[in-house]
Order: structure tokens, then C-alpha cells, then sequence
């Protein structure tokens, strides 16, 4: 049962940021939605954070615009109270204690001293709120940040690579604490350029490289489209094998080290089809591309900073070329 | 989002760091201690000088000497309050928390410029009852025509110069660059070319030299300002409004 029935919607429409030449964030459209947690993607130097910022109001599109539950960032009244942002991971004042802090932010946006100490409680920071901030470790410095997020109980939550610096502890919590906000009908959205950390924790996906949008699609369907499974095969009767499973209609390809490779989850057929005709396997097992594969063939083409190709061993560069012309046929944009 | 919020949580920042309290007190133990030391000094010296000097003997200036050192520290506390919030990286905070821009920098002003109005009067009226108990017969009695105003004044000069650093530090963004620019300028450029002849004239426009005439009780003889001393106050605060308000398109215009 959602807690929210209305709001916690925002909307890029042809979102653009231009620094002189360089173009950092190119016509971005698409929505964020409450009741999951929506992943951003990219590369680092993709857009990724100059975007959030433009959703805040801090940095001013050179074109688009960006609503949140319709309204422009700077009509929203407490607008902590809409929306909360962990920005990078110091966006303040060391020689001010943590209380101090998140105080001067709730008298901000009118909200009670009271729920200073709440959140305060939430991120496990209660015993250092009176120390002064330039002391606290990167950890520490994530959770006062989330504490600030959550300070207004705002309905839509924006994380920009909360886990970066975290230990294995302060990321179990993080994504725990995502998934539950989420839970509660809020809107989450979390940029990461882990594509492994997204799997864990999105629901929903918007990928963008060099300030473009690669895809807004669904979790399930990025990993379903992504995720090639085929079958790895050995055997000392290679020539019997191939006949068999051409006869059944079965297309093996050659992988190198004398393995044979079937696309699809078919291992249970092809040991069936073997046993019937007597055909020795040293080896038959299922395996899956990983997402972060699927998702470096993605952005390939739009990395910033990649190596110098002409560094790159040949045969690199073939599989550098394959992968790109796979990642273009794949885009929508 | 009302006014008061924002000038409520710009009171709370302001009060919990460290360098409001150590800028501030050094504005008032320099100005106090420098201004008692320069006026028993001029106390001693009284019988040797000039009959000039002595008709230009002015022992209510002269309490304020203080002010040329004592402003320094006002100028480091102006600079602080506004280019922290960017050295810091607060400000990206402070503007998602506080949007409306306009609102953000006024209520941070007012804020600011009310503590030092408090300190600065403080200070003025201090300085001028310990100075002129330096200052033994030679000295000024506050009732005495237009010293009232040169102490007021005194406090409200000290208050100008800590809004011009503000507007100085939303102009230029960082700490280093707004104390390395109006340090040296009040501390030397101003000072010299306000007292070289051929940079005089322009000189006494300047906003430091132009305020501090408020402070002066008697008109040296040789005084040929076009302005008196509500006038001269006058040319300072169009410096500060010309300062504020180039923080504030500073603020409007650019990214945090």
C-alpha cells in the first residue's frame, strides 16, 4: 500500500547542458516514477551529476526544462520537503557540527528540530551530532548526506553514487534503506556507473552516455534483452556431435580451445540428444554474458575516455568494433 | 518559503562556526587596543606639535585609529560568511534547500550585517570612551556638537565595510581571491592613493576614505572634500549597493 497517492514524479523534457562547446547533457527526455527505484547509468563524465543538478535548480539548462510533480525546482514551497538530495559526498561546512547542520536546513524549510534528531537516529550518526563535520570519514560523511535527504520526509529521493566510499556494511544499509523507500511509495532515483550495483537495487533503468539517452527501459527487460545464455560444450567426438545436433537443427559455433557453443538454455537437450547416440562430453555447462558486459557494449560507442585504439592489440580492436556495431543495433533512443 | 525560515537558518549557520567568533573579536580588540595606544600617544605628543595641527586636533578621529586595522578583521568576517558557503561546497546545499536566490543572499545579508552593526556600535562606543580616557585634558566629551554622530557613525563604517566584503566575496566566489584583492586595497591602495596629490581626487571617492568622514569631528583646515560627513557615508553606500548587487547577478546568473 502505497503512502503516497499523488506526486513524486519527475519530468525531463529535452533537458540540454552546454559548457561552451562541449556538450554535457544532450536533449534528455524521460520520467522518473514513485513506488520503485530508478537506476541512472553511465560512464563516468557521462552526465550523470550535472543532470541532477539541473533537476535541483543548481546548475541552469542551456535548453529543456525539468518538472517535478509539475512545478519547476524553484516554485516548489520547502522544496526539502518535496524532494531530497545526497549530492556529491561534501556539500558542507566541516567547522559546523552535524546537528548544527541539518538544523540550519530545517529552519530552512520550516520543518521541526524534533525530526533533526530523527533522521540523525535513522543514519546511526546520534553519538557524533555534536562533533564538527571536517572529522567524520567517508562513511560518515554519506550518512549525514542521507540524513539531509531525508530531513524534509520528502517523496522523491535522489542519490548521486551513494555507495562510492562505503564499507560492505554502509552498502548493504544503503541499498536496504533505497529498496524500503521505494517500498513506501517514494519516488528513488539513484545514479550509479556500477552497472553490477543497478542490478542489485533498480527496478528501472535510464542509461545515458555522453549525455545521450541509451535506454529507459525496465530491470527485467534490460536483463532479459542483455543477458545472452548459451551452452559450452567439449568433447573427444567433436565431427559425431556436430552431426547430431545439425540433424536436430541445432547451430554450434567453433569458440576457440576446442569448445563448442549453442546459443540458448538448451543443456538438458543436447545431453539428452548426446546419451542417445553415444557421444562422450568432457563438459556441458549453461553460462550467462553478465550484465556488465551487456551494458559496457552499450555505452562502447559513447565512453569519453577510452584507450587509444590504436594501443589496443588487433584482435581487441575486432572485438571492440563487433561490440560497438552490436551496441547500435541494440539502442533506442 | 518565508523569509524568516531563511533568516533563521542563516542565524544558525552563522552562529556555529568557529571564525564569526575570532573575526569578530579581532575586530574589537584591535580596534579598541590600537585606538587607546594611538590616542595616549597623541596625548604625549600634543605639547610638541604645530599650531596647525594643533587647531586640526581632532580627539575623537583619533580614538578611532584603530579602525584602519580593526576593519581588516571586519573584511575577513564579510568575506567568510558569503565565500564559505563556496569553498566549502554548502552552497549547493544551502541553494537546494533555499531555491529563490534573491531570498538566500538578502536573508544571509541581513543576518550578517546585523551581527556586525551590534559589534561594530559596540565597538565604536567603547573605543571612543577608553580613547578619549587616553587622551587626559586634550580629550572630547560625547555631548560635544557632532561627536554623537562620528561614534554612531563609526559603528555603521564598520558595518559598511563588512557588507562591501560580501558583496565583494558573492561577486568573486572564493575566499582566497575576495581577501587577496580587498585586504591589500583597504590596507594600502586606498590609503595611498588617497593621500598622493595626484591621485587625490579620485582617491577620496574610494569607499573607505569617503565613509570614514563621518568619523571626523573637526575639518582639518586644509580640507577641501566636496562632501561632508552623511555625504561622504552616502558615497560608501552606493559602493556597498553597487557590490551587493553585482553579488547578486553573480548569484542569479551562475551555476553552484
Amino acid at each position: 500500500m502505497s503512502r503516497f497517492s499523488v506526486g513524486g514524479m519527475i519530468e525531463l523534457e529535452g533537458l540540454t547542458k552546454r559548457y561552451g562547446e562541449k556538450v554535457a547533457v544532450n536533449n534528455l527526455t524521460f520520467t522518473v516514477r514513485p513506488g520503485i527505484v530508478t537506476g541512472f547509468l553511465g560512464p563516468n563524465g557521462a552526465g550523470k551529476s550535472t543532470t541532477m543538478r539541473m533537476i535541483l535548480g543548481l546548475d541552469h539548462p542551456t535548453a529543456g526544462q525539468v518538472r517535478i510533480d509539475g512545478k519547476r525546482y524553484d516554485q516548489l514551497k520547502d522544496p526539502l520537503t518535496y524532494i531530497g538530495a545526497l549530492l556529491e559526498a561534501k556539500a558542507w561546512h566541516g567547522g559546523r557540527s552535524a546537528f548544527n547542520h541539518l538544523l540550519c536546513l530545517a529552519q530552512s524549510n520550516g520543518i521541526a528540530t524534533r525530526r533533526v534528531r530523527e533522521v540523525l537516529e535513522t543514519v546511526g550518526l546520534t553519538a557524533v551530532a555534536k562533533k564538527k563535520t571536517k572529522g567524520f570519514s567517508m562513511g560518515m560523511g554519506q550518512r549525514l548526506g542521507i540524513a539531509g535527504a531525508l530531513l524534509g520526509d520528502p517523496r522523491i529521493l535522489m542519490f548521486d553514487e551513494p555507495v562510492n566510499g562505503l564499507d560492505p556494511e554502509g552498502i548493504h544499509w544503503i541499498r536496504n534503506l533505497m529498496k524500503s523507500l521505494a517500498a513506501q511509495g517514494r519516488t528513488v532515483f539513484v545514479s550509479s556507473h556500477l552497472m553490477s550495483e543497478m542490478a542489485l537495487t533498480a527496478d528501472h533503468l535510464v542509461v545515458i552516455g555522453q549525455g545521450r539517452l541509451l535506454a529507459d527501459t525496465s530491470m527485467a527487460d534490460f536483463i532479459e534483452r542483455n543477458s545472452r545464455s548459451y551452452v559450452r560444450i567439449r568433447t573427444p567426438q567433436r565431427e559425431l556431435l556436430l552431426d547430431v545436433l545439425h540433424t536436430t537443427g541445432i547451430t554450434a559455433v567453433e569458440a576457440g580451445d576446442e569448445a563448442l557453443e549453442v546459443d540458448g538454455s538448451k543443456a538438458e537437450q543436447i545431453g539428452e540428444l548426446a546419451a542417445r547416440h553415444g557421444v562422450v562430453l568432457h563438459e556441458l555447462s549453461p553460462q550467462q554474458a553478465s550484465l556488465e558486459e551487456a551494458f559496457m557494449q552499450l555505452t562502447a560507442e559513447s565512453v569519453e575516455y577510452h584507450a587509444h585504439a590504436d594501443a589496443l592489440p588487433s584482435e581487441q580492436q575486432e572485438l571492440r568494433r563487433q561490440q560497438q556495431q552490436w551496441g547500435s543495433e541494440w539502442r533506442r533512443s | 518559503m518565508a523569509a524568516t525560515q531563511v533568516v533563521r537558518s542563516e542565524w544558525t549557520k552563522i552562529r556555529s562556526v568557529a571564525s564569526t567568533v575570532w573575526t569578530l573579536s579581532l575586530a574589537v580588540v584591535v580596534t579598541i587596543a590600537l585606538g587607546m595606544l594611538i590616542s595616549a600617544l597623541s596625548n604625549n605628543e600634543f605639547d610638541n606639535m604645530s599650531e596647525r595641527d594643533r587647531l586640526s586636533f581632532d580627539p575623537t578621529f583619533i580614538s578611532f585609529a584603530g579602525m584602519s586595522l580593526g576593519q581588516l578583521a571586519l573584511i575577513v568576517f564579510g568575506v567568510l560568511v558569503v565565500s564559505n558557503e563556496y569553498s566549502t561546497g554548502m552552497i549547493r546545499t544551502s541553494l537546494a534547500a533555499v531555491p529563490r536566490r534573491g531570498t538566500f543572499l538578502a536573508s544571509k545579508i541581513a543576518v550578517a550585517t546585523g551581527l556586525a552593526l551590534v559589534v561594530g556600535l559596540a565597538t565604536s562606543f567603547v573605543t571612543f570612551f577608553l580613547g578619549q580616557a587616553m587622551l587626559g585634558d586634550h580629550r572630547a566629551e560625547i555631548g560635544d556638537p557632532g561627536v554623537l554622530r562620528a561614534v554612531i557613525g563609526g559603528g555603521l563604517y564598520m558595518t559598511l565595510i563588512a557588507m562591501f566584503s560580501m558583496g565583494v566575496a558573492a561577486m568573486l566566489r572564493s575566499p582566497m581571491l575576495s581577501l587577496g584583492i580587498l585586504m591589500p586595497f583597504f590596507f594600502l591602495v586606498s590609503n595611498i592613493l588617497g593621500n598622493v596629490s595626484a591621485t587625490e581626487k579620485i582617491g577620496r571617492y574610494l569607499p573607505d576614505q569617503a565613509g570614514s568622514r563621518i568619523m571626523q569631528v573637526v575639518t582639518p583646515i586644509d580640507d577641501d572634500k566636496p562632501y561632508g560627513p552623511w555625504g561622504g557615508l552616502g558615497i560608501m553606500v552606493l559602493w556597498v549597493i553597487a557590490a551587493l548587487l553585482g553579488g547578486y547577478l553573480t548569484l542569479k546568473k551562475r551555476d553552484a
